[in-house]
């Protein structure tokens, strides 16, 4: 078991709110992602969450229990830090052992659980080796089979892949998401990265300056934003976002349209726009272009697109995926 | 050119490191040299370097007048025993420090080590008088108490500034494994900080081996260490240079030797804090 839930938990520092009242359920089992930009609030709210910051005010449970005033020695979560904060003067056996040890486990139990976890994470060849030994991937392992030993009710990542190169990144998010498969354990992540939010939560919760911006699931945000700040957020290439007339003969301040959902025509549209450059991804093709009285846009087009710079052409959202928002960024119908 | 200039530079430089590596070492090595001379020797003008009549005289008259054993004993005791226990304390203090600061944390560190600026001769008769009265008069206990008290806010600062450079996430990993604040420390801080512990300890050791003033005025026989061995030599019956230098030699050779072999340690100890 290991549900989670915040009610209007708030942490100050030096008397200025970092976390400003967040209420969030997480179910068991779920894999909960945080995301936002860099200095929203995410490390501290996950910190908040494992015990190593008090809360200033509001309720942290874990199964339904306040832990608010409980140690993070005691709340039996484990964490996985971005620094991967190995202990450098221990073995990896011992490294990942200390969680039982200090838990005072029997030896051979201790033996069996250090080889199972070894086992699963491509360690076995490794266990007599120091931390210093490793490469960055081998020793994200490493922290990763220190939380899992134990067994916790719910594992704490802090942005545990970007140390890593690209390509280990994407192999690693594969990993902890068949460890999830295969664990099923209560997993909170916290990322700035909306690709990995995307790939790997069932549920994710966008932070914006320590507050909650809208909490759903992948397909919901991306969907539904339910302000401009999560419109802006989730999605790669960004949206695009218009103000003016165009945005007011559709009832709203502003209008969001995301790149892979406007129509090019070199005859006739909505918006008469200029090419600035063209991405050629191969599958995709990214157009950049200047819409008149608007401003900058970008059009994503399957496949190749023979789209110049400096040519003329025509852009038109589709209406149904058209976003809609009044003046304070909220958003405006279904 | 270039290549001469820095070569000339370096020979000036190594030269010059030896000129003042000599001329600190002089004494000792004078000191030294008299403790194998005779007496008469000793104090001839012009003062013989190293075409002397060499002796060992001084030092088995040393031995036979005052044992040095018990005096060595006690210096050990005292140094370490006071540092042991200094550690006991300065390690938990220096943890909630550097680990868990307040915002009077820094003013704590700085009123620590305004006691060390205090003259030791300013409570000298008050120290005096508790002693006679508790009793503690040339006891091990008494002067150990005292020198572990004398080297505390040393001992914590240094600590303090190493501790400050392990990562806080380490520790933090330590309580997420579920590790108590005793076993943190024990089993996480404290084998990281062994380097930093060991030229600690070895820094106070040596600051207690030599501290002069409380042993020499505490202490006369029971509890007296080197210093006070050394002391007994220049007495008012005349000065015995020779025999003075054996004694300086005694006292002096055991720390020399401790820390010659912990030289690497020592100098990491001393320049703590000046490079990240
Ligand atoms: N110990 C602290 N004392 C004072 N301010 C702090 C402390 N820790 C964090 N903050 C502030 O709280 C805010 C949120 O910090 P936090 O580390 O949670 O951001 P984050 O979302 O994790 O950012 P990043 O993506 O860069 O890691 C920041 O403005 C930061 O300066
Ligand atoms: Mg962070």
């Amino acid at each position: 078991m290991g549900s989670i839930e915040l009610v209007k938990v708030r942490k100050d520092f030096g008397g200025f709110a970092v976390i400003n009242g967040v209420d969030l359920k997480v179910e068991d089992g779920e894999f909960t992602v945080f995301v936002g930009p860099s200095g929203c609030g995410k490390s501290t709210l996950l910190r908040l969450i494992a015990g190593l910051e008090d809360i200033s005010s509001g309720q942290v449970l874990i199964d339904g229990k306040d832990v608010s005033r409980v140690g993070p020695s005691q709340r039996g979560l484990s964490m996985v830090f971005q620094s991967y904060a190995l202990y450098p003067h221990m073995s990896v056996r011992n490294n990942i052992a200390f969680a039982l040890k200090m838990a005072k486990q029997p030896k051979d139990v201790i033996e069996q659980k250090v080889k199972k976890a070894a086992g699963i994470l491509n360690l076995t060849d490794y266990l007599e080796r120091k931390p210093r030994q490793l490469s960055g991937g081998q020793r994200q392992r490493v922290a990763i089979g220190r939380a899992i030993v134990r067994e916790p009710k719910a594992f704490l990542f802090d942005e545990p892949l970007s140390n890593l190169d690209a390509a280990l990144r994407v192999q690693m998010r594969l990993e902890i998401g068949d460890l999830h498969q295969s664990l099923k354990t209560t997993m909170i992540y916290v990322t700035h990265d909306q690709v990995e939010a995307m790939t790997m939560a069932d549920k994710i919760v966008v932070l914006n300056k320590g507050e909650v911006a809208q909490i759903g699931s992948p397909l919901e945000l991306y969907n539904r934003p339910q302000n401009l700040f999560v419109a802006r957020f989730i999605g790669s290439p960004t949206m695009n976002i218009a103000t003016g007339p165009s945005a007011a003969k559709r009832g709203a301040t502003t209008i969001g349209i995301r790149p892979e959902h406007v129509d090019v025509s070199a005859t006739a549209g909505e918006w008469p726009a200029k090419v600035r450059l063209a991405e050629h991804l191969g599958s995709d093709t990214y157009v950049h272009v200047e819409v008149d009285d608007i401003g900058p846009m970008t059009v994503r087009l399957g496949g190749e697109a023979p789209n110049q710079p400096g040519q003329r052409i025509f852009v038109t959202p589709q209406e149904p995926r058209i976003h809609r928002f009044d003046q304070q960024g909220l958003r405006v119908g279904g | 050119m270039a290549l001469q200039q820095t070569v000339g530079k370096r020979v000036g430089m190594t030269a010059l490191a030896w000129i003042v590596g000599f001329l600190i070492f002089f004494p000792i090595l004078w000191t030294f040299l008299t403790s194998f001379k005779s007496e008469l020797d000793a104090f001839s003008l012009p003062p013989k370097f190293l075409f002397f009549h060499w002796t060992t005289e001084n030092y088995a008259e040393v031995q036979s007048r005052s044992d040095y054993f018990s005096f060595a004993w006690n210096s050990i005791i005292l140094s370490v025993g006071a540092n042991l226990v200094g550690l006991i304390v300065g390690v938990p203090a220096a943890w909630s420090m550097a680990f868990a600061p307040t915002k009077r944390t820094k003013d704590l560190l700085l009123w620590m080590l305004s006691t060390k600026m205090m003259p030791g001769v300013g409570v000298f008769a008050a120290v005096y008088f508790i002693f006679q009265y508790l009793g503690l008069l040339d006891n091990r206990i008494g002067i150990g108490f005292l020198l572990f008290m004398a080297n505390l806010p040393i001992l914590i600062w240094m600590l303090y500034t190493y501790f400050k450079e392990i990562p806080v996430d380490i520790l933090e990993a330590a309580r997420m494994d579920g590790a108590s604040l005793v076993n943190e420390i024990i089993y996480v801080l404290t084998p990281m900080a062994i380097p930093g512990i060991a030229s600690t300890l070895l820094l106070c050791i040596i600051l207690s081996w030599n501290e002069a003033f409380w042993t020499l005025n505490l202490t006369t026989s029971h509890a007296a260490p080197l210093t006070a061995f050394i002391a007994s030599y220049s007495s008012p019956e005349g000065l015995f240079w020779a025999k003075l230098s054996a004694a300086s030699t005694l006292a002096i050779a055991p720390i020399l030797v401790l820390g010659w072999f912990c030289q690497k340690q020592l100098v990491r100890g001393l320049t703590f804090g000046a490079v990240k």
